[in-house]
């Protein structure tokens, strides 16, 4: 059975961009409209969410491999980080498409003046060199700085995290959601590094 | 500015908000005509029977009832008069997108909470507290609130400081007409207005994640609050406001974002110096109390210069250039002669 784990996972992190995809492709071809008045700013939130959503997923692997003992999960660490990587791009594709329709001045604007931007594209500058060497054959040539370089993740989900407590407006719910998952799943890895006994820890022997 | 107009639009894709602009119309039209004309207007509003006229508020708006009386004040509200700043020759967003696109907070985060949580919101019984430097201070029913007033349709823009914008159809009267009645002082230089707070009826205000310290309050200067064009609406379309939309009466100031058009209204309170506006008092950096739409001065998190007017639609997008004032400053740019709109915002 577990040779069919790896492609269920792909479909479940593949299905919430096909659905936008295919509510595009019907906005397109003028067919019903699934997203709403401002479909713009809908696309916007969702593909943000699913970037984040699987950005920390990707960093869950670690934790949850050792805390469970289950190492089998790190099959499992590529795929989705690429999928963050994808969501990230879509949401930037829809950012530049759809909100600012290519007006090339404006991003510029955009990127320099408003702070949640600003840290959204860093974190999107700092994710693209680790998506490009996700391939075997990079991490077999860049050996011992493969993984160094893919620390860089914890950086870019700081980012990410910033990038949406940023835009907290009417409840805090998504900023302590998400900035406290990030601030978990990096605290555990620093406890790790540090002590035996947390590296010795886990639920399930 | 003026973007698409309606011949441009494929027949088949007239909404429901065309029929009721051409039925704004054409009644205007029989109406000069006379007697045949009625006969005729008739047949045209049964031809859309069950379809598109009626489909726009449909009987079951959001609220556990409705009462009559206001119903009917609402029904027989006068025409917005062909021109002038209270109607527009803009297409109308259709009732269904002013129904469930709404920045409600008390009821959810999202776009869609308001008119998935407020379905039965009630607004019987319904008090108003008017309070401070006013000669008439008390507590009034809705129905001392609303009798006295003539209800008129007033079509206006209304711009979110998140850069979107709609064209609603309101049905109210303008503001200062009820703040006269209860006898300001002199010292009445500002006047507040608290929303409802009922954790039982509104969901959002239970959370533990709250931003807001409810209630939800905004403020005007008095001379903005006496302005004809601050509007007390009362419903949209061809009916009483859903919940979502504020019920059972908030505040419209169209020449100000949106986040100032406080909804669903118990209090209201007459001040020396100026109140608290809810947003301000979270991120007073980013929110000001004028809050006039400006499309010079840009929000930290939205450009002002343009907005999305809704719907929109992602390959034909309707991005058009915000106005000074949302279009309103030959009427209201009196109002701030002198000020420095950058600094008061
Ligand atoms: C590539 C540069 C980026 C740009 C230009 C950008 C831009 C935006 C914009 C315009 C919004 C909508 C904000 C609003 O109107 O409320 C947004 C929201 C969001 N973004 Fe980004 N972003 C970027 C990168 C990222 C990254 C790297 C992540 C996550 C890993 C992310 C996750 C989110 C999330 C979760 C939201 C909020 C969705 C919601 O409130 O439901 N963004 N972003």
């Amino acid at each position: 059975m577990s040779f069919l784990a790896k492609p269920a996972i792909f479909l479940l992190c593949l299905a919430p961009g096909a659905y936008l995809a295919y509510a595009v492709y019907l906005a397109f071809t003028g067919g019903e409209n699934l997203l709403g008045p401002d479909p713009a700013q809908f696309l916007s939130l969702e593909t943000g969410e699913w970037a984040i959503r699987l950005l920390i997923l990707s960093l869950a692997i670690t934790p949850l491999r050792y805390l469970f003992n289950w190492p089998v999960l790190f099959r499992f660490r590529r795929m989705i980080g690429l999928f963050a990587y994808f969501y990230v791009c879509m949401h930037l594709l829809v950012f530049l498409m759809f909100l600012l329709q290519w007006q090339w001045g404006d991003i510029g604007t955009e990127i320099a003046e408003r702070p949640f931007i600003t840290i959204g594209f860093a974190a999107f500058i700092i994710l693209t060199p680790l998506a490009a060497t996700s391939l075997n054959i990079a991490q077999r040539k860049l050996g011992r700085n493969w993984k160094r370089l893919h620390r860089l993740t914890y950086a870019a989900s700081i980012l990410g995290a910033l990038h949406v407590i940023w835009i907290v407006r009417s409840s805090y719910f998504d900023a302590v959601l998400y900035g406290g998952v990030v601030a978990l799943l990096l605290g555990y890895r620093l406890l790790r590094k540090y002590s035996k006994a947390v590296q010795q820890f886990s639920l399930l022997k | 500015m003026i973007i698409k107009t309606r011949k441009e639009i494929p027949s088949s894709e007239i909404t429901p908000e065309a029929v009721y602009r051409d039925r704004r119309k054409f009644l205007k039209s029989s109406l000069a005509v006379g007697a045949g004309g009625t006969g005729l207007l008739t047949s045209a509003l049964n031809a859309q029977t069950g379809d598109a006229l009626f489909a726009r508020a449909p009987a079951d708006i959001n609220l556990a009832s409705k009462p009559d009386w206001l119903v009917e004040k609402a029904a027989a509200r006068t025409e917005a008069p062909a021109s002038g700043p209270f109607n527009t020759d803009e297409e109308l967003t259709p009732f269904d997108d002013v129904s469930t696109y709404n920045n409600f907070y008390e009821f959810g985060t999202g776009k869609d909470d308001p008119a998935r949580n407020a379905r039965d919101f009630s607004i019987e019984p319904w008090t108003v507290k008017v309070e401070g430097e006013c000669a008439k201070p008390g507590s009034y029913s809705l129905e001392d609130i609303l009798k006295p007033h003539t209800f008129e349709e007033r079509v206006f823009r209304l711009r979110c400081v998140e850069a979107w914008s709609m064209v609603i159809p309101w049905v109210g009267f303008s503001l200062g007409d009820l703040l006269k009645r209860f006898e300001p002082t002199g010292d009445a230089n500002y006047v507040q207005f608290d929303t409802l707070v009922d954790s039982e009826q509104m969901p959002a205000q239970r959370s533990r994640f709250a931003t807001i310290d409810w209630p939800y309050q905004e403020g005007l200067r008095m001379d903005e609050a006496m302005h004809p064009l601050a509007t007390i609406a009362t419903g949209l379309y061809n009916d009483i406001l859903p919940a979502q939309n504020g019920a059972p009466l908030r505040l419209v100031v169209p020449w100000k974002y949106g986040f100032k058009s406080i909804k669903s209204i118990v209090a209201i309170r007459f001040t020396k110096t100026m109140p608290n506006n809810t947003w301000r008092d979270l991120q007073a950096s980013e929110y000001g109390f004028y809050a006039n739409v400006n499309p010079q001065v840009s929000h930290p998190r939205w450009s002002q210069a343009s907005e999305r007017r809704l719907p929109t639609s992602l390959f034909m997008p309707r991005r058009i250039d915000t106005m000074m004032f949302n279009g309103y400053a030959d009427e209201v740019a009196s109002l701030y002669d002198g000020m420095d709109l950058r600094r008061f915002y």
